[in-house]
């Protein structure tokens, strides 16, 4: 098949077929030089920005959500266009039609829209929720469904963040499709794979697959209609650099205009989009400065993307994010690097832009990247805080060379793979409600098997862990089996028609687990094992705090009396999970991630054997706790890499803050030394990091004044927020967090 | 063999080129009155590691040493377990790790022979330029670091000479000149760094219940010290 927009194209395979990695690997042009050919912002780009920086201000004053569509409900068409500024936009497109304003989305459920709207001010109009009076929400089917335990483990935080009141995310559309093939297209290619399924035997997955076909073409054509209300006919491929990037944002922005889901991915769009670039270039359509202004343009409108979220969403995922993970370098199977120069200018859009949190700009990095580019993603990191990194050499031999990240850690092949979003439960709340023999003291609340608490002076290790193993096995069924209710309640009642049309339709699912407070129950078994701890109880029997004789080995010290406790924790508990089948045949992976969640889950814990108080934060991610490390980053480091991706395969994530002093005299050798560090970790296996280089004072001149550091962007758990977005609470735990410095 | 180490860092960016594994050597024979590490002091303090358990934690730091990095021993004062410190080096050159010496340089050098064959390069301490101060406020003569750095000419080891900068003592142009006059007649000399003297080691001597000397002194600004580091030239790096 051919088609004119695909003039000087080299052709293979995906011509016949869908398959964007075919398109890339013939026609892309890895690049290994620097940074020197770069150009800075426009004067247009520069007067954009300088607009949308005073909307982000009135948003920040306006107390974080500058207006809300309180009658229109968000879907493909029904806003009419949005601009910033009309004339001077290269890429055109908003969720609402207005700048910031926020729509309303209830499919999810309706109770958090309402909380949401009246949390800033507004009240959600009548007739919306007339509309969906007769109409079941997700949040309605999940509930129906739902046992008393269920709720039970809800309600005492024990399993937190459950995507059951809005959208689960964490699925990425192959946007990239539309740009090569044009809506038609895959319209078509859709209408095949329905008239495929009519010969099968209909069962109830077929049925089901057979409903979603016809809502996945639905819904592109939506995406015509809406591409339409713009100018532009995406029914055909784009003819060049700006089409493409184009058509590509119209494809992310029917997906964030449907869902509302927590983290709404990008993918990995960076090299795709340099193929076109490389074109015009050649064709002399296109300078350098014109396509930094195409990329400039693109990630302006990235960064206005927003979701309505009550206050309690915000106290899990601080700082208003969207997770607009675009993965950016990595290597290809045939040993050439994927970094082309498009990887460089998206980079570049934090100095052109400023730094940010969003997009999620995420590095993949391996031992053979360009040692060019390795300098400049360092440079970067130093100058913005604002890049995290993944191993590329870990995740590549499993997922192939075009993968890309969901929300912070999850990878899955672009359009082959999707996930089903299952937060985490709360490890160190779990081994509490262990040694209590099935009682929360946090919450007050029986559940789980009932035995008496643990008796004796001493805690005993042999007798802690067995009743670890007791209460894990317990939870892990009941956690799989919320998962499946919620999936299945999503899949039925807030099915994501533009991301799966997007998908291949024979896809292979995950179900992503997670786990908060790793180090901390790490820390506390190795207290009960090389220390002496002492329960303390309360009136009625119940273990409420405890006092610890002794030193004993801490997680982050590079020590394996200690990490290996950590290592087995992740290792059991995926293989507990995996003992209850999955919905829909998804494969169970795990991840220990807690994003900003550390400090609500800390919140709801009470003090545990390391000696962390109650109600304390916990770490973040798989961090060491804070102030624990006592040989340096580096221990600290190859701790963390010991936890095993093969058990962790949703993602492993470490949060690293370095004071500039700490990482080397000068920008030089700060620059090399950061190279260093990412070679080392991820040559050990190790999945991700966030590196943060700055000083604890800045922050802490943030917090006093926040108005004078609007833009300070630093990482947090698998993302980067504004440290003004989020609440005193975390902000105040981010600055106790471990800064590696200089002695 | 067995030593006495007071602390590991295993991201140390300070101490010589790249990422280096350092390990802090218990026990001190001068008693500088800038000393930030008082903690040091005491040789019967600290943990006691053997030479291979050393090497050990090193070679788990191996895979961030990079081109450049490498395992350096500092303190305290390296010297006064030189044969425990050979030990380290010599298993560290076994696996051909570079290696760097951290020393004020206050022992006779012919003594610390097995250990200067297996080192890569020496971080020198020139605490001052004039004997008197070296008398009044190190403990030594100005005499015994000279002598290290001959030795250290004659054996071709590369040597980075460091000077902390306290105000009222040392911070002026003149001293700088003198630095630069020793840098110029040790050709293995290539470079030479700086320290603006702190004082948040004082908190450390107030649990130690002892006094911190030069507590009294002032800290020299940025300016006063990037004016200093102005006259290094090439050796500035």
């Amino acid at each position: 098949m051919e088609h004119q927009n695909w003039h000087g194209f080299t052709g293979g395979d995906w011509q016949n077929e869908i398959n964007v990695r075919d398109f890339i690997q013939r026609n892309y042009k890895e690049y290994l030089g620097n940074e020197s050919f770069l150009s800075g912002p426009t004067l247009r780009t520069q007067g954009l920005m300088k607009k949308v920086q005073s909307l982000f201000t009135l948003e920040r004053q306006f107390g974080g959500v500058l207006d809300i569509d309180t009658a229109t409900v968000s879907s493909l068409t029904s806003y009419s266009p949005g601009y910033i500024d009309k004339e001077n936009e290269i890429i055109v497109g908003l969720q609402t039609n207005r700048p910031l304003k926020r729509g309303v989305n209830p499919f999810g459920g309706m109770r958090m829209v309402k909380q949401a709207c009246e949390a800033y001010g507004y009240k959600l109009s009548a007739k919306v929720e007339e509309e969906f009076r007769f109409r079941t929400t997700h949040n309605d089917g999940v509930f129906r469904a739902y046992t008393d335990e269920m709720r039970k483990a809800r309600k005492c935080h024990v399993i937190t963040g459950l995507p059951d009141a809005y959208g689960r995310g964490r699925i990425i559309g192959d946007y990239r499709r539309v740009a090569l093939y044009g809506v038609d297209r895959l319209i078509a290619e859709k209408k095949k794979d329905k008239a495929k399924l009519a010969d099968a035997a209909f069962d109830t997955e077929q049925i089901r697959q057979d409903e979603e076909l016809y809502q996945q073409i639905a819904f592109l054509g939506y995406m015509k209609e809406m591409a339409a209300m713009y100018g532009f006919d995406i029914s055909r491929p784009a003819a060049n650099a700006r089409e493409a990037i184009q058509w590509t944002y119209f494809a992310y922005l029917g997906a964030i205009k449907e869902q509302n889901g927590a983290a709404m991915s990008l993918g990995r769009v960076s090299t795709f989009f340099d193929i076109y670039i490389e074109r015009d270039i050649a064709m002399g359509i296109l300078t350098e400065e014109g396509a930094q202004e195409l990329m400039d343009d693109f990630v302006i409108k990235l960064r206005m993307a927003r979701h309505l979220r009550t206050p309690e969403y915000n106290e899990l995922f601080g700082g208003d994010p969207m997770w607009i993970t675009e993965a950016v370098g990595g290597m290809g199977e045939d040993g050439r690097t994927l970094v082309t120069k498009n990887s460089y200018r998206m980079l570049n859009t934090l100095y052109t832009l400023g730094s940010s949190p969003e997009p999620n700009l995420t590095v993949l990095w391996a031992h053979s990247l360009p040692e060019n580019f390795k300098k400049y993603c360092a440079k970067v990191s130093i100058d913005t805080d604002s890049i995290q990194y993944e191993n590329d050499d870990l995740m590549r031999p499993i997922y192939g060379d075009d993968y890309a990240i969901a929300c912070c850690v999850s990878a899955m092949k672009v359009g082959k793979q999707m996930q089903f979003f299952g937060a985490r439960c709360n490890l160190a709340k779990l081994l509490l409600i262990a040694i209590n023999g099935g009682y929360d003291t946090s919450s007050s609340m029986a559940i789980g098997p009932q035995m008496e608490p643990l008796q004796g002076d001493t805690l005993d290790y042999d007798q802690v862990m067995a009743r670890m193993e007791t209460y894990m096995d317990w939870l892990s069924h009941l956690y799989v089996n919320t998962m499946n209710v919620i999936h299945y309640m999503h899949d039925k009642y807030a099915y994501e028609k533009t991301q799966m049309a997007l998908h291949d339709t024979s896809v292979e699912r995950f179900m992503a687990f997670g786990i908060a407070g790793l180090s901390v129950v790490a820390d506390s078994l190795s207290a009960i094992k090389y220390a002496a701890v002492h329960p303390i109880r309360n009136s009625e029997g119940f273990i409420v705090d405890f006092s610890t004789e002794g030193a004993f080995p801490k997680f982050g010290n590079d020590d394996d009396r200690v990490d290996l406790i950590a290592k087995n924790l992740a290792h059991d508990m995926i293989t507990h999970l995996r003992k209850t089948p999955a919905y829909r045949g998804a494969i169970h992976t795990l991840s220990v991630l807690t994003i900003t969640s550390n400090v609500m889950y800390g919140k709801n814990t009470g003090a545990t054997p390391d000696g962390r108080k109650n109600a304390e934060p916990f770490a973040p991610g798989a961090n060491p706790m804070h102030n624990r490390e006592e040989n340096g980053a580096l221990a600290s480091l190859n701790s963390v890499a010991k936890i095993s991706y093969d058990d962790c395969r949703d993602g492993i994530s470490n949060t690293f803050s370095i004071t500039p002093d700490a990482l080397g005299r000068n920008k030089e050798e700060r620059t090399q030394n950061l190279v260093s560090i990412l070679d080392g970790y991820f040559a050990q296996m190790a999945h991700h990091i966030n590196v943060n280089v700055l000083n604890r004072e800045t922050l802490m001149q943030a917090y006093e004044n926040p108005e004078a550091f609007p833009n300070l962007t630093i990482r947090v758990s698998g993302y980067a927020v504004n440290f003004h977005k989020l609440s005193r609470e975390q902000q105040r735990e981010v600055i106790s967090r471990t800064f590696h410095e200089a002695v | 063999m067995t030593g006495r180490i007071h602390s590991f860092q295993s991201l140390g960016t300070l101490d010589g080129p790249g990422v280096r594994f350092v390990a802090f050597f218990q026990g001190c024979p001068l008693r500088c009155g800038c000393c930030h590490n008082p903690d040091t002091w005491d040789p019967n303090g600290g943990t006691e590691y053997s030479a291979p358990e050393i090497l050990q934690k090193a070679l788990r730091c191996r895979a961030y040493f990079g081109k450049e990095g490498g395992v350096t021993l500092s303190g305290g004062e390296p010297l006064m377990q030189k044969e425990f410190a050979a030990e380290i080096f010599r298993l560290c050159k076994e696996e051909n790790i570079h290696t760097c010496l951290d020393t004020s340089g206050c022992f006779a050098p012919e003594s610390c022979a097995a250990l200067l064959q297996n080192t890569d390069r020496v971080l020198l301490d020139i605490k001052y330029t004039q004997d008197a101060l070296y008398r009044l406020h190190a403990g030594c003569e100005m005499e015994n670091p000279l002598r290290f750095l001959s030795y250290l000419n004659a054996q071709s080891i590369p040597v980075t000479l460091r000077q902390v900068i306290i105000p009222t003592l040392n911070d002026t142009e003149e001293n700088i000149l003198a630095l630069l006059c020793i840098a110029k007649t040790h050709p293995c000399v290539d470079k030479i760094e700086l320290l603006p003297f702190k004082k948040i080691c004082q908190t450390k001597y107030d649990s130690m219940g002892i006094p911190f000397p030069f507590a009294h002194l002032p800290t020299p600004d940025k300016e006063k010290m990037d004016a200093l580091r102005a006259l290094l030239g090439s050796y500035g790096g």
